[in-house]
């Protein structure tokens, strides 16, 4: 029994990664209605520009708290100068736009910090945890609670501020929005702006684990699209816990499965997604969407 | 200006080129009609038909792996497979289109995504058959009945032909019912079932007819390169074939040539450019075509020709015409104006 | 112009480019100043990391021409970005050979991708010489003689290792963790076949994982689960220091077996803990420039002039830029023994022809040796322990050419 509560504890902390980018990418979808496939790679941006401050001898929240401004900033930024020129385009094309953003992002990264990964410190102690006969690393802890801050965060945000609401509102209904006043330009480009800020903070807890490199969210972006998938891409709080239920089914699987085994978790993972989208497209947490006719 | 003479010039062209180009040259734009043939699958099915794929690289290793485990497996004369990867990946698109009916857009895309993902690890899986990770290695075959030209002649040859002849098929199916049928389900699915359109029937047809084109072109690329390995079928072989389709213009099998040869020559012109960052050059080049040319080059070429037509100063000298109604996708989305 | 004359002017222009073609063919990729060497590199995609290996590779022949270049000649090094796609590695590959027409292809890196390239290379007839790859295919003068690798192959390794495990541990119970491609299938063949049929019962559990994955936590702890005494370790040094780590946080005291690509002290080993990574086992053939052993080494330290001097942004804890200039040193010395005959035969017949070689940068005792009926150029590697802060030679130096 032992290996089982081993295995749904390291489940839920790989898990807890995913959520963290999924929460990102649900962001972006519920603010301006676009998957951005950019969403990884501008959090790993995010995580080498923490990674020079740190590596220039500043203290660790310092950076962390700069980080996240500088990527708040630059997500507004992007949105306005490089997602606003194609924003009434068909969506394609902005996928598109998106894609073009990926591959600049890494190949910049890779051009100015090179391709080999680099080790990022935790600011949780190294320290293995034990809870009964289970173990898991206070990296993993912490990381949790920190994706599960910023998930209340968000929600107090969104539900209690008038600029949440009115973000809400120009997501919603562009038209009426602007009647009532709201400037549905900057609030995409707000969206655009906390997501890349979730996003960082993804980064940043995600690089001790996995060590920094331009290629470092590649895998991390696909499962975090499965917890979006599963938890729903118009919930927050679906999407985290996709990610926690991702986590821990592959572990599961894994080790339980034997003809499956890890050669085919990646499958597993994938196999989630098609399911989910088969019987409940909307996710567990989403609301379905109507169509006009 | 005559249009109906462009066709069969670029074709006699094309079929010169073998005897001006070298190898190395003819084997790239073998590549590029190769390419094109499988975005033409794609943009049948996204650009006529609007379900987004993110997943055609599955088809394409779908047929690759058909080609190469028939001919290293079994000896089979490799003209054959062809059409039997072709054939395979029909059946395949076709039942993967129907449990697709109930997805659109984002949830589509995602599950096109999710099955192009599972891909190169499934492959690996079934080592004894698709020789895992090492791949299988093939020869490029020579021309028959002793003719005389090289392999890469020959493949250019045959690869061109196997294009003009899709290609055809494509123009024609588009250009009647069906393919009125298809584009009424992308622009208007519930006006269109209205109308007595089988959504269903036509929506999982053409995902298999997409797949088939898609799975031709990947049995031709097995040829053409000799060589196929799991991760040479990934995402990124996906999104690749989206880029292409969407910069060479959605709706248009014109666009599929186009978009062929920007993803073919793009990238080696990016590194020429820049040795440091040739991907950012590339990603900035997708961006600035976006802007530029939201439709496509196929889109803009087709403005570009209609205003001309209309234009009282530069067009030709007829009364006043509207231009053509086209099949391009309506620009705007949300809310209508 | 007219049709005709259309016609008149592509026929010449065909006849002209058959003409010109032959001419060409004398010494190819050669001239009395000049010598073109072609390679692909995994600049972007997954793996971007080997990058740097071509890039140490540019800087390293800079020097050589700023010294001087080889017997007067300097070298044109052209390298292409290939993604580690195989059908991107065959269009650069026949860029290079076709269209740049280099003299020959040295270093291609990767597996599928060199693969891929296999039957063209010896095809042409065109030398496709040190491949960056540990694979055991590359050293078949018989069948392809135009193909030669360069690093002891994996399966060897993992030869040696097993030989290890039934010389040194009682009741040994195997866990093996592999990368799911063909460099983790390979160690995991050659460590079979070393363990023999009697051996390969001891194997109690394999695990793999693929390089997208980003923690591979669970595989340790079913590993330990399966009550291994043993752990084959065959993990690219992201995952490797991974591994170590939660091995050390669940308690886990394997005999632990590290493959040498992953056997860094200064990428893998420090990171993971000196409490974590004591004891581990690996070979080497190469110094390792983060081993404190070196520090005073003057190989190590005029590696290091080189590295600041002429490629200042590379890494000086990535073993990779050692392997790098090892290689090169080696084709260097190939291509100085042609002296003035560069035709691709004889390039191939030096290749193939190199006694003793002793490189600064590769320890001490091991050689590069080639013969024609012996395509493996580095076959010897030694057995190293980790103590914690450095890693200790032991045993004898194992030479796979003695089998």
């Amino acid at each position: 029994m032992d290996i089982f509560f081993q295995q749904v504890v390291s489940g839920l902390a790989t898990g807890g990664i995913y959520g963290s980018l999924a929460l990102a990418l649900v962001m972006i979808y519920q603010a301006t209605d676009v998957v951005n496939y950019a969403q990884g790679n501008m959090a790993m941006f995010s995580t080498y520009i923490a990674w020079s401050m740190l590596d220039a001898g500043w203290p660790y929240w310092l950076a962390f708290f700069a980080t996240l401004a500088i990527a708040f900033v630059g997500g507004v930024a992007i949105e306005r100068i490089v997602i606003r020129p194609v924003e009434n385009a068909p969506i394609l094309s902005i996928v598109i736009v998106s894609i073009g953003l990926l591959v600049i992002l890494s190949s910049v990264a890779g051009w100015i910090y090179t391709y080999t990964q680099k080790p990022f410190p935790s600011p949780f102690p190294n320290r293995p945890v034990k809870l009964g006969n289970v173990i898991v690393g206070a990296h993993d802890i912490g990381a949790i609670t920190v994706t599960l801050i910023v998930l209340l965060l968000l929600y107090l945000f969104f539900r209690y501020t008038t600029l949440g609401l009115a973000m809400r509102a120009a997501a919603q209904n562009p038209v009426s929005s602007r009647l009532v006043g709201i400037r549905v330009g900057w609030m995409l480009a707000l969206g655009w702006g906390l997501a890349a800020l979730v996003g960082a903070v993804a980064g940043i807890m995600v690089a001790p684990v996995v060590f920094l490199d331009p290629n470092m969210m590649g895998g991390i972006l696909i499962y975090a699209f499965a917890s979006a998938t599963l938890g729903g891409f118009t919930s927050p709080g679906g999407a985290v816990v996709g990610g926690l239920i991702v986590g821990v089914t592959e572990n599961l699987v894994g080790t339980y499965v034997r003809f499956i085994g890890t050669e085919l978790k990646l499958t597993v993972a994938l196999a989630i997604i098609l399911i989910v989208l088969m019987v409940k497209p909307s996710g567990l947490f989403g609301r379905g969407t109507v169509h006009r006719v | 200006m005559n249009r109906r003479l462009a066709l069969p010039a670029l074709i006699v062209l094309a079929a010169a080129l073998p005897f001006v180009l070298s190898n190395f040259r003819l084997f790239q734009f073998t590549l590029v009609f190769v390419n094109a043939i499988a975005l033409l699958g794609l943009n049948v099915l996204t650009g006529y038909n609007g379900q987004i794929s993110l997943g055609h690289a599955a088809f394409y290793a779908l047929g690759a792996y058909t080609s190469a485990i028939m001919i290293d497996k079994w000896s089979v004369p490799y003209a054959l497979t062809i059409p039997v990867a072709g054939l395979l990946c029909l059946v395949a698109g076709f039942l993967f289109g129907i449990p697709a009916l109930r997805l659109e857009g984002l949830y589509l895309a995602l599950a096109t995504f999710a099955l192009s993902l599972a891909v190169p690890q499934i492959l690996k899986y079934f080592e004894h058959w698709t020789g895992g990770s090492q791949g299988i290695v093939l020869s490029k075959p020579d021309a028959p009945f002793g003719l005389p030209l090289t392999p890469d002649q020959w493949l250019y040859f045959m690869t061109l032909g196997i294009l003009l002849l899709l290609f055809w098929l494509a123009a024609n199916l588009l250009a009647g019912r069906t393919g009125r049928a298809i584009v009424a389900i992308r622009d208007h699915p519930t006006a269109a079932q209205a109308m007595g359109i089988d959504t269903a029937l036509y929506k999982s047809l053409t995902f298999g007819v997409s797949a088939a084109y898609t799975g031709v072109a990947g049995a031709l690329s097995a040829l053409v390169i000799a060589f196929v390995a799991p991760d040479a079928f990934d995402v990124f072989l996906s999104i690749t074939f989206l880029v292409g389709i969407v910069v060479g213009g959605l709706a248009s099998i014109s666009g599929a040539i186009f978009g062929a040869l920007f993803i073919q020559f793009v990238p080696i012109w990016a590194q020429d450019i820049s040795k440091a960052a040739p991907w950012a050059i590339y990603g900035g080049v997708l961006i600035l075509f976006m802007y530029v040319m939201p439709l496509g080059i196929a889109g803009t070429l087709r403005l570009a020709w209609a205003r001309y037509r209309i234009s009282p100063k530069w067009g030709p000298r007829h009364g006043p015409q509207t231009p053509q109604r086209s099949a391009a996708p309506r620009q705007s989305r949300g809310a209508p104006r | 112009m007219t049709t005709k004359r259309w016609m008149f002017a592509l026929a010449l222009l065909a006849a002209l480019v058959t003409a010109v073609a032959p001419a060409l063919a004398q010494t190819v990729g050669v001239t009395a100043t000049e010598i073109k060497i072609g390679n692909t590199n995994p600049y972007s995609g997954n793996a971007s990391a080997y990058g740097t290996i071509g890039k140490v590779i540019t800087a390293y022949f800079k020097k050589v021409n700023e010294e001087g270049g080889i017997n007067g000649r300097k070298v044109n090094f052209i390298t292409y970005d290939d993604g580690y796609t195989p059908p991107k590695t065959v269009e650069m590959v026949r860029r290079l050979v076709e269209q740049d027409q280099v003299a020959f292809v040295f270093q291609t890196l990767g597996t599928p991708s060199n693969s891929a390239i296999h039957k063209y290379m010896n095809q042409q007839k065109v030398p496709h010489l040190f491949v960056a790859t540990g694979a055991t295919k590359w050293g078949d003068p018989k069948n392809f003689p135009w193909t030669m690798g360069f690093q002891p192959n994996y399966q060897t390794e993992g030869h040696i290792y097993a030989q290890y495990v039934l010389k040194n541990v009682k009741d040994a119970k195997i866990g093996i963790l592999y990368q799911n491609d063909d460099y983790g299938k390979d160690y995991l063949k050659g460590f079979k076949d070393g363990l023999g049929e009697a051996g390969k019962k001891l194997v109690v559990m394999e695990q793999t994982y693929e390089v997208t994955d980003p923690t591979i936590d669970s595989q340790i702890v079913n590993l330990k689960n399966s009550g291994a005494n043993v752990f084959f370790n065959v993990t690219i040094p992201k995952f490797a220091v991974q591994a170590i780590k939660k091995a050390h946080d669940i308690g886990w005291k394997p005999v632990h077996l590290l493959n040498s690509v992953s056997a860094s002290v200064g990428v893998v080993m420090r990171p993971a803990g000196a409490e974590a990574s004591k004891d581990a086992v690996s070979v080497q053939y190469l110094k390792d420039p983060t081993d404190p052993e070196w520090a005073n080494d003057p190989a190590m330290k005029e590696w290091k002039a080189f590295m600041a001097k002429y490629y200042p942004e590379g890494n000086l804890q990535d073993a990779f830029n050692v392997y790098g200039v090892a290689v090169t040193q080696t084709m260097v010395h190939v291509l100085k023994q042609s002296g003035n005959d560069l035709s691709r035969a004889n390039i191939m017949k030096q290749a193939a022809s190199i006694k003793d070689l002793a490189l600064p940068l590769l320890l001490p005792n091991i050689k590069v040796n080639t013969s024609p009926t012996d395509y493996y150029p580095v076959e010897q590697e030694q057995l190293i322990r980790f103590d914690g802060e450095k890693w200790v030679r032991f045993g004898d130096i194992y030479d796979a050419s003695k089998k």
